[in-house]
């Protein structure tokens, strides 16, 4: 492969770039590897990537039914963050952002990590008690946070709504200065291009019509260009966990719900931050290209259809307009929906599967994209040791068993 | 000569002239104008730049499909950013100026860029600007990049509309197919509706000569006066945007430049797609100067702006369908050379606008180079509804296969490009009858882009044929790959003109058929809506009406400050000045004599029937079953999941009726609770649940002087201790209406919770007033309550929270029946220790109160932990110190233990005690 | 927006509908001994079927639950009926 660098870009500026090399094979299928990943989004390619760097596993085989990055990688808000309030998902997240922070050159492939800073409002008092106690949490964590008066909120975002029929006045916020937003497909294709460089086999267009158990073991896939046997298999499909559950024998305790995101044509900047209103459930950053890039809930209705729906629509986009009043007058250009993962705490599954050598990372719901690096570092020691990594061992299926979730809602006094 | 207006021609109104401005200069048009047939009227060549390397952009389509004139727009001194050029129509007194260029379109300085662009191909970005940091570069690159500038004035009275509508029939598009689907479903008794994105109906009809005999104008006007004459509807400037699940389909109607649009959800039994198609682009060198515009484009130009385009014009096409446009164009005055893009490579001549174009070596001049390499029928809506598209070789080009229910396609979106075919077909889809897709005359010679030159494939976002090779050499060969990586098709008009050409160049690329390479999701909206379309008049406090008191007014008179407490406006406290001060007299008043309190928000669900004790026993965590009538018990309803959900009492009226009061903020939900489980499990016909809470106003009257007050109103009651314990309930009537009062305190003193008729509740408020109770608000009565160690569930309790976390143990030991959460309290997490725990934390004397959401630290350990946190903090008016409550790790095995209390980086000391730290004996709670 | 049919008040909105839960999940008795993974299973467990589902639903105005029997993917509904009588133990 061709190094990425200023110097390598003038050269091949220079002579048309003749000398750009495939960012990564199209190879095909091997009957056999030592660990075979299901699911050619984010976390299955940083699954593969850390074997590589990690444990120096180089037979490994990534398939994806369709592109690579093409799931909920391609199709997220971007937002990377480590806002977390117990320290379990803390310790998690805040990992992620700190392999983000060092990933484009870890990769030599630029993810534009912009740690632009994300503000979540307080919009009473009650909810700036809960600022507080977030804030508190966060620092105690040891993740960055300050804790912002209504004018430094003002300050930082001043297309935010206060005026005076602002339904939920801003009272203040919490401020995470080294969260911000990546570009997402670079996320999946950096990943891809330093595995497919190290020896990884991605697999595009390859969908795994079963999983082969043999004696309680899963020993491989059988898939729509052939059986492909593994000495373990990882999965990291997001949304079809449950398809791919029933596949294997093993139940999930996971809905799927399609998650919209829209964005607004190009803008000069309009915004510096990631905002989230909370009691408006709409959240709103702008992208390198000035797009407004928003998101907000679940739609209502379990779903498989990668589509939002109308009421959803007019909920979030809706209350953008209250937040940012001055902004109702921009034009949005697309929106579209991925399937999430969704689970009873909200809080990701990484560990074993119930079956034997069949190992899982799903349960992400609408936060997958910022967990990528960590998802992917963590499902890559399961698949070479076998064992727990100290990380992810409270986000084992067994929590669901014990009792011992970890809701980030429950935080926040939100019983559910 | 070069583009001049022709007298006589269009369809714009004459009589009606117009000013505006474009980049600084004045400009003229007339009514029915848009910004783009006006400019190219008055010859301006330079209509916007590029979004990239910032070059020179003309008009390339005069409607939805142009992604090249984008402009901000001020009127009346309202400025709407990013607005095309070509669907925006001409308003006297606009001023319009082109976006991301400085100081105008035409001398943009930025154009420099282009200079630079063998080192900005495809994905530049990716593969540098790592070192040192990206975040040393990205401020100059989002400087660069954005097209317009969003003002952040709010514009006050920019407000949509949203409807709702149904019919028979949603015919799509007002050309010559649509206008005959319409009438022939209307004819037919139909409910039909028409929508067209264009002020006027008719599609491309205007550039026939004749149509039945009839002008296109006489015989666009005769369809419309049909349609309404069968009492079907013409919505003009109406665009569908979406198709949703179950058959929605969204239309946004224009209202007029500075208005927000209206939302129509419009519900149609069937729905025929008329949409026609583009002109599909031609690649070659130098493609992108102003000058080289879709054949299209100069054909509509010309028949509804009486606008030609040039007076030299080259036509470049590879299909039949040239020949009349070329006779339109000619007739009109232009003289014509016809370019064979397959007889030898392409190649725009001129610096900043189009001259001439060169073929084969021979170079001749034009004033523009008018284009159109095929046909792409407009199927977004067809594949929103989830149809399928298969490929016809012959048009080169995807076409409606299988049909989502209720749609059917006709015209051009079909593939139908000849006239007569096209209303026969669309004519069976409006009445009803299968629709055939008849044979078509159309021929075309397929092209594939061949290496020379920049060629562009994406107007806007700058993406041209080296770009696609470049991608295909990396491989990001698949056709989402592709998009995402070149950003082709990205760009607002959504790829409408480039799609196709890039799926032909990387088909090329590849040596793969077209469809092999497939393309991308179609996604709504089909042309950018603004945000304002979702939002409309649920605005400001319409967002989500705050409930009001019934003694609401009352209130006002006292001079209560009015604030919103879970969903209600309620009084915080009452009187003007120091808030803290005032709280404090309240909580003074009420503690040396009776404070007046509205608790009307408070839940007050009824349950009833036979199986109502069986029922709430099972609802609720405390044993139910052993309430007695006329007695009220305390107690938690849990979740499945055991966590506690609300807290209130149970009252129990008699043998089959049981009042459940709630917090208020839970009552919706503490109802479609008890429904849930009324219904699963439960003979729904032997237990009735019946939400009364806004029936029943409840004032509370708390204080050693309560039961003066209560006596002052003579009701026909013994409120003697005895006779009328603490948690207990009693019916009577005052004033000619029934009271229910019941003696549960939230104050920790003596109180009476009166619930009267809500249209009586001023009567009785007035009357506990004059008796001399003090209105006390919520702030008061928060404090006071916290004295007394009394939780608000959410505030106090967190989703981890458990009965046996706030001290409630028995029912977890010892319940014998079944209870919602019961399975849930014995998980090894809800046995473990180190659970967090309801505890009070004092700090001495003279202290300021800790801060609420303050974190309890962990002892020892070389990092500071989280142990748990303060939820409630006051500064106590009765005990002169202050107060808190807090949920901590064993908390309540470390009563007397002295902790570290950490807030924001400060740390102070505080004692763990009792949560209950006024009247623990309960002296004055029983009195 | 989906129109869902209440088997009671007929077709409306879907935001007048709240998803209460697949159908078929039977509370444990829990007066005897519940294992813990079996009441795990009926707390978490989804079938969360890709394609043909049976749910149940609460129309809030009414406050009626029923069965909702929908297609995950498409979005087509295929019938709707009261849950009176259905999950009665």
């Amino acid at each position: 492969m061709g190094r990425y660098s200023a110097w390598n870009l003038f050269r091949e500026g220079l002579r048309g770039g003749r000398g750009w090399q495939p960012a990564w094979r199209s190879p095909a299928p091997k009957p056999a590897y030592d660990v075979v990943i299901i699911g050619g989004g984010g976390h299955g390619l940083a699954t593969a990537y850390y074997l590589t760097k990690n444990h120096g596993i180089r037979n490994v085989a990534v398939v994806e039914k369709g592109w690579l990055g093409g799931g909920n990688t391609g199709r997220n808000t971007t937002a990377i963050r480590s806002n977390y309030f117990y320290p379990e998902s803390a310790a998690l997240y805040d990992k992620s952002v700190r392999l983000y922070e060092g990933l484009s050159r870890d990769l030599n492939y630029n993810v534009m990590f912009s740690q632009r800073g994300m503000i979540v409002t307080a919009h009473s008092e009650p909810e700036m008690e809960m600022a507080a106690r977030q804030t508190n949490a966060m620092r105690l964590n040891g993740v960055d946070a300050e804790l912002l008066d209504a004018q430094q909120v003002r300050r930082l975002e001043p297309a935010l709504n206060f005026g005076p029929r602002m339904r939920y006045p801003i009272h203040g916020g919490v401020l995470q200065k080294r969260a911000g937003t990546g570009r997402h497909d670079a996320v999946a294709w950096g990943f891809a291009r330093a595995a497919d460089a190290a020896g990884v086999d991605i697999l595009q267009n390859c969908e795994v019509t079963d999983v082969i158990v043999e004696a309680g073991r899963c020993t491989g896939i059988a898939t729509n260009r052939g059986e492909i046997r593994a000495g373990v298999v990882g999965a990291a499909v997001a949304g079809h966990s449950s398809v791919l559950a029933k596949l294997a024998g093993y139940t999930l305790p996971i809905t799927s719900y399609a998650l919209q995101a829209f964005v607004s044509e190009p803008l000069k900047p309009v915004l510096n931050s990631v905002v989230l209103c909370p009691p408006f459930g709409t959240y709103v950053s702008q992208s390198d290209k000035g797009g407004l890039v928003i998101g907000g809930g679940l739609d209502r209705v379990p779903s498989y259809g990668q589509r939002g729906n109308m009421p959803v629509q007019e909920a979030v986009l809706g209350a953008l307009s209250e937040m940012m009043p001055a902004l109702n007058k921009v034009k949005l250009l697309r929106h579209w929906a991925g399937i999430v993962d969704v689970t009873p705490d909200s809080s990701p599954i990484i560990g074993p599967s119930g079956v034997d050598g069949l190992y899982l990372n799903c349960g992400w719901g609408t936060g997958g994209f910022k967990a990528i690096p960590v998802g992917g570092y963590l499902l890559a020691h399961l698949l070479a040791t076998g064992g727990h990594h100290a990380l992810s061992r409270p986000f084992d299926l067994d929590r669901f068993v014990t009792g011992r979730l970890i809701d980030e809602a429950a935080s926040s006094g939100i019983p559910h | 000569m070069t583009a001049r207006r022709l007298p006589g021609r269009g369809l714009i109104d004459r009589s009606r002239p117009l000013r505006f401005r474009f980049d600084g200069r004045d400009f003229s048009g007339y009514a029915g104008d848009t910004l783009a047939s006006a400019l190219i009227a008055a010859n301006v060549r330079v209509l916007g730049r590029s979004f990239k390397y910032h070059r020179p952009r003309g008009l390339w389509g005069a409607w939805t499909d142009d992604p090249n004139a984008i402009m901000n727009v001020t009127l009346h001194g309202a400025e709407l950013p990013n607005c095309p050029a070509a669907t925006t129509y001409a308003v006297n007194g606009m001023k319009a100026r082109a976006v991301n260029a400085w100081p105008t379109a035409a001398r943009d300085v930025k154009g420099v860029l282009d200079w630079f662009h063998r080192w900005l191909g495809a994905g530049f970005y990716y593969k540098t600007f790592m070192w040192p940091d990206w975040h040393l570069f990205e401020p100059s690159i989002r400087a660069m990049a954005g097209l317009g500038h969003v003002s952040r004035d709010v514009l006050e009275h920019y407000t949509a509309d949203r409807t709702h509508d149904d019919c028979d029939l949603l015919v799509v598009g007002g050309g010559a197919a649509g206008l005959a689907a319409a009438r022939a479903g209307a004819e037919a008794g139909r409910a039909v509706c028409l929508v067209d994105d264009q002020r006027v109906c008719g599609g491309g009809v205007y550039q026939q000569a004749r149509i039945d005999g009839a002008t296109p104008a006489d015989w666009v006007a005769a369809q419309i006066d049909a349609i309404l004459a069968a009492g079907g509807r013409v919505l003009t400037e109406t665009t569908a945007y979406g198709v949703y699940d179950h058959g929605l389909v969204a239309l946004v109607q224009n209202r007029g430049f500075g208005t927000a649009p209206r939302l129509i959800r419009m519900r149609a039994a069937q729905v025929v797609l008329a949409t026609g198609a583009l002109d599909r682009p031609i690649t070659f060198a130098q493609n992108d100067r102003p000058g080289v515009m879709s054949l299209n484009a100069a054909c509509e130009l010309l028949v509804r702006y009486g606008v030609l385009a040039g007076q030299r014009l080259a036509l470049v096409a590879n299909h039949s369908l040239a020949a009349p446009a070329r006779t339109l164009l000619a007739e009109a005055g232009a003289e014509i050379e016809i370019y064979d893009p397959l007889a030898g490579p392409l190649s725009a001549l001129g610096g900043r606008v189009t001259t001439g174009l060169r073929q084969n070596g021979r170079d001749r001049v034009f004033d523009a180079v008018l284009v159109s390499g095929g046909q792409t029928p407009l199927v977004h809506l067809w594949r929103h509804a989830g149809g399928k598209l298969d490929w016809c070789e012959t048009r080169q080009a995807f076409l409606p296969g299988r049909a989502p229910e209720g749609m059917v396609a006709v015209g051009a979106a079909n593939g139908t490009f000849d006239l007569d075919p096209a209303i026969e077909a669309a004519c069976a889809a409006g009445a009803g009858r299968p629709v055939p897709r008849p044979k078509t005359h159309f021929e075309l010679h397929p092209l594939a882009p061949e290496p020379g030159g920049r060629q562009w494939i994406d107007l806007q976002h700058d993406v041209t044929l080296s770009d696609i090779a470049l991608a295909a050499r990396e491989n990001y060969a698949s056709v989402e790959h592709l998009k995402r990586y070149t950003t082709l098709g990205m760009a607002s008009d959504q790829g409408k003109t480039s799609n196709m050409g890039g799926l032909a160049a990387m088909a090329a690329l590849q040596g793969k058929p077209i469809p092999e390479i497939g393309t991308t999701t179609f996604r709504p909206p089909f042309v950018p809506v603004p945000l304002e379309l979702y939002h409309g008049h649920r605005r400001g406090q319409l967002w989500q009406p705050v409930r009001r008191l019934p003694l609401e007014a009352e209130h006002r008179t006292a001079g209560a400050a009015l604030g919103e407490y879970g969903g209600w406006l309620r009084p915080g406290w009452y009187g003007a000045g120091d808030a803290a001060a005032r709280i404090a007299a309240e909580v003074r008043a009420a503690r040396d004599g009776a404070g007046l309190f509205d608790a009307s928000p408070l839940g007050k669900i009824e349950v009833m029937g036979p199986d109502a004790q069986a029922f709430l026993n099972f609802v609720y965590y405390n044993t139910m079953r052993t309430l007695e009538p006329g007695r009220i018990r305390y107690g938690f309803m849990l979740t499945e999941g055991g966590v506690v959900y609300d807290d209130g009492v149970l009252a129990r009226l008699d043998a089959q009726h049981f009042v459940v009061s709630c917090s208020s903020s839970h009552v919706d939900g503490v109802r479609l609770h008890l429904e849930a489980w009324r219904q699963d499990g439960n003979d729904p016909d032997r237990i009735f649940v019946h939400d009364a809470t806004q029936h029943w106003a409840t004032i509370t009257v708390t204080g050693p002087q309560a039961r003066a007050i209560v006596q002052s109103l003579a009701l026909d009651l013994d409120l003697a201790p005895q006779a009328f314990p603490h948690m207990t309930l009693r019916q009577t009537r005052w004033a000619g209406t029934d009271l229910r009062i019941a003696r549960v305190s939230f104050s920790g003193d003596l109180s009476y919770e009166i619930s009267v008729r809500a249209s009586q509740a001023t009567a009785l408020w007035q009357a506990l007033a004059a008796a001399g109770a003090t209105p006390i608000g919520l702030e008061a009565l928060s404090i006071m309550r916290a004295e007394k160690g009394y939780i608000i569930v959410g505030k106090d309790t967190d989703g981890e929270t458990m009965p046996q976390d706030l001290g409630f143990d028995a029912p977890r030991r010892k319940k014998t029946t079944a209870f919602l959460g019961d399975r849930s309290l014995h998980t090894e997490t809800a046995a473990m220790e180190g659970r967090k725990q309801l505890v009070g934390l004092s700090v001495a004397r003279g202290k300021p109160p800790l801060a609420v959401g303050a974190h309890v630290l962990a002892d020892g350990g070389p990092a500071a932990r989280s142990a748990g946190y303060v939820t409630s903090s006051y500064d106590s008016p009765t005990l002169g110190r202050p107060v808190a409550l807090g949920l901590v790790a064993e908390g309540r095995s470390r009563i007397g233990a002295t902790v570290r209390v950490w807030h924001l980086g400060g740390v102070v000391d505080a004692q763990i005690c009792a949560a209950c730290v006024f009247d623990p004996d309960g002296g004055r709670l029983h009195a | 927006m989906q129109i869902f049919p209440c088997p009671f008040c007929g077709p409306r909105d879907e935001r007048e509908f709240h998803f209460a839960g697949e159908l078929g999940k039977i509370r444990p008795e829990t007066t005897g001994q519940v294992p813990a993974q079996d009441w795990a299973a009926y707390l978490h467990t989804q079938r969360n079927e890709k394609g043909a589902v049976h749910e149940v639903w609460i129309h809030t105005p009414c406050a009626e639950m029923f069965v909702l029997e929908r297609d995950s993917v498409s979005m087509d509904v295929t019938g709707a009926r009261a849950l009176r009588g259905e999950a009665a133990p």
